[in-house]
């Protein structure tokens, strides 16, 4: 067994999540952050990471947010927030950019999720509510271009439903691409073998089975990233 | 040949009902403020526009669909916090909305100016966005075929032009605007400054002036402007 139980602590709140996505991504890496939650992770990324932020927009070298006068209507990120330069940023257009990301030169992209399937279906842009506006942006590219694709997300729904499920029930947005979830209770990589368990928060792992209502075996090393 | 126009009404009037524009823009950035405005002020109808979004707040392209020109809509991202123009008229029924994929909304249109007819992508595979669509498996991956999207007339916004129509983008507005102009029949451009040919250097050129057919300075100190 390698997983790690931390259960003398609750789970992780946002911040100590985002953190551990951030401590995921290997230094030097080419990494897209997702509107939302995962935008969360690049104030965990230490700067000597040497990790370089793509933006869909247009953008490689992305820095902080804007604030006062650096606020620049010309630069934002993908969720139209305004954002800095770092040295050694670069712009394109809209298909090279996302030609950088469906060619596969992207290292981790990192995504929220309405759900996941064990075997790394990924469902985040429709609620498949009749009356809700349907709106995908970026996520189906972003889910089938990075090299890797990690979900950030609470493990649990507000009616205390799971989010990672043996099948979706969400309209979906790629289909077995999501390789690592970060969630509140638990860090799970999705092998051949279905979801491997990294670490737990605040839960062990029998629980979380039961919880979940589906087996979890432990994370072997050596499988580690391994697409199902 | 670019011509200069004198103002943005001048610009747009070659655009007719029915028309298929490309307006350039994500969000805010980028997106040519001066030419929808004179569009809408123009008063085709039954146009179908694409663009990233559809429409922020009440101005710019929100205001172009609140005037009912706007037939149907082509775009990655409809529903934003401030995108309640749209929502009300898509709840009505009274606008069509074809949600495409980002990336393949892009390269559909890159495709276009290229002469590309249609591709194979993997973005969008076993979705529902895939219904109806050919498919076909490549190296063991399946893929989907898009079709190139091209358009009458664009409209984009670029930071500085030169005479013969070569144009340079600022930052993150530069979006959608290198590949739209070159995927329209007409492509207007409202531009911040006019430059003489050579005052950019031919190195940083994004969009040669081979794509641009009209250009425009939207800015009202721009002296240069003038022709």
């Amino acid at each position: 067994m390698s997983i790690v139980e931390h259960r003398d602590r609750g789970p992780l709140d946002r911040n100590e999540l985002a953190a551990e996505v951030a401590r995921a991504i290997p230094s030097g890496s080419y990494v897209n952050l997702g509107i939302g939650q995962p935008t969360r992770v690049a104030d965990h990324l230490a700067a000597t990471s040497g990790v370089v932020l793509h933006t869909e927009n247009g953008m490689l070298g992305m820095g902080p947010r804007a604030t006062g006068s650096e606020i620049d209507p010309d630069l934002t990120n993908a969720g139209k927030i305004p954002v800095t330069e770092l040295p050694g940023c670069s712009y394109f257009h809209h298909a090279d950019s996302f030609a950088m990301m469906r060619g596969g030169h992207l290292d981790v992209c990192v995504l929220g999720a309405f759900q996941v399937s064990v075997t790394g279906d990924l469902a985040n842009w429709h609620t498949g509510e009749a009356d809700a506006i349907p709106a995908v942006g970026g996520a189906m590219d972003l889910a089938i271009g990075a090299k890797s694709v990690f979900v950030m997300m609470n493990l649990f729904d507000r009616a205390g439903r799971p989010k990672l499920v043996p099948e979706c029930t969400y309209p979906l947005t790629g289909l077995r691409c999501v390789d690592r979830v970060y969630t509140d209770y638990a860090t799970l990589y999705l092998d051949a073998n279905g979801p491997a368990v990294v670490a737990t928060f605040g839960i062990g792992v029998a629980e979380l089975s039961q919880r979940l209502g589906f087996a979890l075996h432990p994370h072997t090393p050596s499988k580690m990233g391994e697409r199902p | 040949m670019v011509t200069i126009a004198e103002t943005a009404d001048d610009a747009v009037s070659v655009i007719r009902d029915g028309d298929t524009v490309l307006i350039g823009g994500f969000g805010m950035a980028g997106q040519p403020l001066a030419l929808i405005d004179a569009l809408r002020r123009h008063g085709s109808r039954e146009l179908t526009v694409v663009n990233n979004n559809a429409g922020n707040g009440d101005g710019g392209l929100a205001a172009l669909l609140a005037a009912g020109q706007v037939r149907r809509i082509v775009c990655s991202f409809p529903r934003q916090h401030d995108s309640w123009v749209f929502d009300d008229l898509y709840r009505r029924g009274q606008i069509e909305l074809e949600v495409v994929p980002q990336g393949n909304l892009a390269e559909r249109i890159r495709a276009a100016g290229a002469g590309i007819g249609a591709f194979y992508t993997p973005t969008g595979v076993g979705t529902r966005l895939a219904d109806g669509k050919e498919t076909r498996v490549i190296d063991g991956r399946e893929h989907l075929l898009e079709f190139a999207l091209a358009a009458d007339v664009a409209l984009i916004a670029a930071h500085r032009g030169d005479r013969v129509g070569n144009l340079i983008y600022r930052k993150t507005a530069r979006n959608f605007g290198p590949i739209m102009a070159t995927a329209a029949r007409h492509t207007i451009a409202q531009v911040d400054q006019v430059v003489e040919p050579g005052d950019i250097d031919p190195e940083c050129v994004v969009t040669q002036g081979i794509y641009v057919q009209t250009m425009v300075c939207t800015l009202s100190d721009c002296e240069a402007a003038r022709p």
